[in-house]
């Protein structure tokens, strides 16, 4: 990692700096409040290019339902700003410092660059679709826009997207634009205790075909709901948020459609934000270093995934996403089991596994990424190259290399 | 009319057209190639009319690996490809050239898997956008995005452009609600991005491709998300007795913190030229309409209505009426989704697409109706107010080439204006032929250079849907 840090004060200044690192072949590594550096594989840098000095909001007119922020501004002036005016990000970014035992203070460019998502995602999309607009460095050092700050944009190609989820390796995000949505005035959680793993994944499946508009539904194991003050063995969780009248409503029908399980309570609004809150922050698995998956499948072959892995290492998981998400720790500092892992994936239906908390050890010898197809790993190289194509940014933040040093 | 040039047909090609089409029939069944000259015309022009292109040859292959092998015989010969869905592109995003070959994917149209339990349905491209809906229907779902078009465009044409519709102001577009797809790239290899997950692995290359206007590839299969019904879905009608009282009352909805499912917005003359042509009631002693439609059980579109009059009485509405039931829904509904269609029983028309903030409503509506009044035309504004996504129709008379150039310029400064107000040339027809010339108004020719730095990933030729998107002029300094 790299040991000396530039912090430009402006855009232009980051330009500047990247184009001096362009015509010197100088390794840039990017970085916000640096909560999330230990994500990725090991890589070789001459520098911290830091966002920290580009920071505040720069547009919000709440009616329009968009914000526009510098990449440095923390997450938390953004969210005192929506919440002042009772709105929301409603991707529902997780803080994943505890899973790091990070001091930092996470940026809201980091959250586009990582395209990191709550459970709301479920119904309310990713990062990567409130991403409206991005300003950035390319590789060259020239300053590029995309997108904007409207909700309907079809003009030129969508580089917004290709910016979120890149890690940084594909140029200094400098300006982001996001859709925000009103707060729900309530919310509440429907518990149901004790369901089995392929008992709450129908549950899950039979909700979420229902119009209740199911806000967040994830199935926590004995052992983590337990955690989360949830006491009553496994507990599969469905929450409902809009207007009191909405939420009571479709509380009737979510009820309805499940009589099934027999063994169900309901949550207020206090304890059922607290509940959201750890899953959000996968806060069952933060203050340890032990090897952490974040995997990726169709909603129903989840528990399938899980279960498959843990019949061959020790560990525990919980789902979010209706299942699609899952969440899993494993036991062993030691190892990562990558090869299990991603073989369970591929026999359940495909998906993809990232290896999001590890030692630096076995982060050198493991894809943290998921390996591609070699035709999609061709073209994403080639897309890269069309951005950085001296490879200054991030180089080899995404791609495994065999294990090899990096070069 | 002032001519939108295309590239000049490449003379090599042209003259190797029968030793083409030759090669291509020996790549797909003979009901699959169309080459005679009758039969290329219904595909010399999309849904922007004004301009006609016959091409070399069509192919309408049944297979992706057909797709993938007129790909690489195009590629490997340096024939222009032009994709195609229904042709129902109102940007002129799938008009051919005399040097291409078009490849439709009209004869991919099944479905092919539904999945219930993880709420996706998995379709060859061709399949049309409306058909998801009503395969799902039954089990009470649907796929959210819906172009007026819904009845006849294809999802590959709206991956292509990344449709929207009337309800994307809950629902999103479709890079929203696309999981997956199965394309071709130029040189007729084959890609998976995306599948039944919610996210895929690595860069977001699913997103790219999305609105990417058939430049990164030809779109062969897609996963797409379907979504629960709601219980029920309501609209109602609100009259003001100016467009700019109306743009308010929509910007306060939304800032109270009410998303409706749509937010519709009509002035006067569309008014006038939707009531006589659907009889949807409504008033006609208005400036401007509202339609806003909310969903749920009939207690919750009651809590959420109740709000939304309360809110639209602040700006003094002179009309509100609320449907009674589900034909009257249907019929307000109707007259919306006719309102393009009956434009044209009046007039010609240009429309446009550009989007603006919610907040530069008015004075985008305002500016409009100057810019119109000074070229002598008339405009007629129908809209997705909800996300700012403005369709002002400019009425003009086809056979007046003065009118015509007059249409024209006046769409480009409104466009400009959008542009200006913080906003965009297009919010979901594309920018196509149409609006090529006017990315410099949006964009710096490096913001520019970046994107077809990024397009000649996909294709370092330069083949796939030529003309279109980028200035004619920084489109032939790539290709070269």
């Amino acid at each position: 990692m790299a040991t000396e840090t530039v912090a430009p004060a402006c855009e232009e200044e980051a330009a500047e700096i990247v184009r001096e690192a362009a015509a010197k072949g100088i390794h840039l590594e990017i970085a916000g409040g640096g909560t999330k550096r230990g994500i990725g594989q090991i890589f070789q840098a001459d520098r911290l290019l830091s966002t920290a000095g580009l920071t505040g909001i720069s547009h919000y007119d709440p009616a329009e339902l968009v914000l526009t922020a510098r990449a440095g501004t923390p997450v938390a002036e953004i969210e005192a700003a929506l919440a002042e005016n009772g709105q929301m990000l409603a991707f529902e970014p997780g803080d994943w410092r505890g899973l790091f035992g990070a001091n930092g203070i996470p940026t809201i460019g980091a959250l586009a660059a990582a395209n990191i998502s709550g459970p709301r995602r479920l119904i309310a999309g990713a990062a990567r679709d409130a991403l409206l607009g991005v300003r950035f460095v390319n590789g060259a050092g020239e300053v590029i826009k995309n997108g904007g700050r409207v909700m309907k944009n079809v003009t030129g190609l969508d580089l917004v997207k290709l910016m979120a989820g890149s890690w940084g390796t594909l140029g200094l995000v400098t300006e982001v634009s996001f859709k925000v949505l009103p707060r729900a005035e309530t919310e509440t959680t429907l518990v149901i205790h004790g369901a089995h793993e392929d008992e709450a994944a129908n549950l899950m499946a039979a909700a979420m075909g229902t119009s209740a508009e199911v806000s967040g539904a994830a199935h926590l194991p004995e052992s983590v709901a337990k955690r989360s003050g949830l006491d009553g063995g496994s507990a599969t969780v469905l929450r409902l948020e809009g207007f009191p009248e909405s939420v009571a409503a479709r509380l009737g029908r979510l009820k309805a459609a499940l009589r099934s399980a027999a063994n169900a309570s309901e949550m207020d609004e206090t304890a059922s934000k607290s509940l959201w809150a750890d899953i959000r922050d996968v806060a069952p698995f933060a203050g340890t270093m032990k090897p952490l998956w974040k995997i990726s499948v169709a909603p129903l072959a989840g528990h399938d995934v899980a279960a498959m892995i843990l019949r061959e290492v020790r560990g525990e998981a919980f789902h979010d996403w209706q299942g699609g998400l899952v969440w899993l720790q494993l036991d062993e500092e030691g190892d990562a089991s990558a090869g299990i892992v991603r073989s369970a994936v591929a026999k359940c239906g495909g998906g993809h596994a990232t290896l999001i908390r590890a030692a630096e050890d076995i982060r050198a010898v493991t894809p943290v990424f998921q390996p591609q197809a070699a035709p999609v790993a061709a073209l994403a190289e080639r897309v890269r190259a069309a951005l950085d194509p001296a490879g200054i940014f991030n180089p080899g933040k995404m791609v495994w290399n065999g294990g090899r040093k990096a070069a | 009319m002032n001519q939108i040039r295309f590239l000049d047909p490449r003379p090599d090609i042209v003259a190797r057209r029968d030793e083409i089409r030759a090669g291509l029939a020996e790549l797909v069944p003979a009901d699959c190639l169309v080459t005679e000259e009758r039969e290329l015309v219904p595909f010399e022009t999309d849904a922007f009319t004004a301009y006609r292109r016959v091409p070399l040859a069509v192919v309408l292959p049944e297979t992706t690996e057909q797709v993938a092998a007129v790909m690489k015989y195009c590629s490997a010969n340096g024939v222009p490809v032009i994709p195609r869905g229904a042709g129902t592109s109102l940007a002129g995003g799938a008009i051919p050239q005399e040097d291409a070959v078009v490849i439709g994917v009209s004869k991919m149209s099944r479905i092919l898997e539904i999945d219930f339990e993880n709420r996706t349905a998995r379709v060859q491209a061709g399949v049309t956008n409306l058909r998801i809906s009503d395969e799902v229907s039954a089990d009470g779902f649907f796929y959210a995005p819906d172009p007026s078009s819904q009845l006849a465009c294809t999802i590959a044409g709206n991956i292509g452009m990344n449709s929207g519709g009337a309800h994307c102001l809950k629902y999103g577009v479709t890079t929203n609600n696309l999981l997956g797809v199965k394309m071709v790239l130029q040189d007729g290899t084959v890609i998976e991005l995306g599948g039944k997950a919610l996210d895929a692995e690595g860069y977001d290359l699913l997103g790219l491709v999305c609105g990417s206007e058939g430049q990164l590839g030809i779109i062969t299969e897609a996963v797409v998300r379907l979504i629960a019904k709601p219980e029920g879905a309501r609209p109602v009608l609100f009259g003001f007795d100016s467009s700019e009282v109306a743009g308010a009352c929509v910007a306060d909805i939304i800032g109270e913190g009410i998303i409706p499912v749509a937010i519709e917005f009509m002035d006067k003359p569309a008014i006038d030229i939707c009531e006589a042509f659907a009889h949807a009631g409504y008033p006609m002693d208005v400036e401007a309409l509202l339609i806003v439609e909310v969903e749920g059980s009939d207690d919750e579109m009651d809590a959420m209505l109740k709000k939304i009059i309360a809110i639209a009485r602040k700006h003094d509405v002179k009309r509100v009426k609320e449907s009674q039931s589900a034909m009257e829904a249907a019929t307000i509904w109707k007259g919306r989704k006719s309102a393009f269609g009956a434009t044209g029983r009046v007039a010609d028309y240009i429309c446009m697409d550009g989007t603006v903030p919610l907040g530069q409503l008015s004075h985008v509506l305002r500016e409009t109706s100057n810019i119109v009044d000074r070229y002598g035309l008339r405009v007629a504004n129908v809209f997705h107010a909800g996300d700012g996504n403005m369709h002002p129709l400019i009425l003009y008379n086809v056979n007046d080439p003065e009118e015509a150039e007059k249409a024209e310029a006046a769409g480009a400064e409104i466009l400009k204006l959008c542009v200006d107000a913080g906003g965009c040339l297009t919010g979901e027809h594309g920018v196509g032929i149409e609006k090529r010339d006017l990315m410099l108004h949006q964009f710096t020719e490096t913001d520019l250079n970046q994107q077809m730095r990024v397009r000649a990933a996909f294709d370092p030729s330069w083949l796939l849907n030529p003309s279109k998107v980028f200035p004619l002029d920084l489109e032939m300094r790539k290709a070269n």
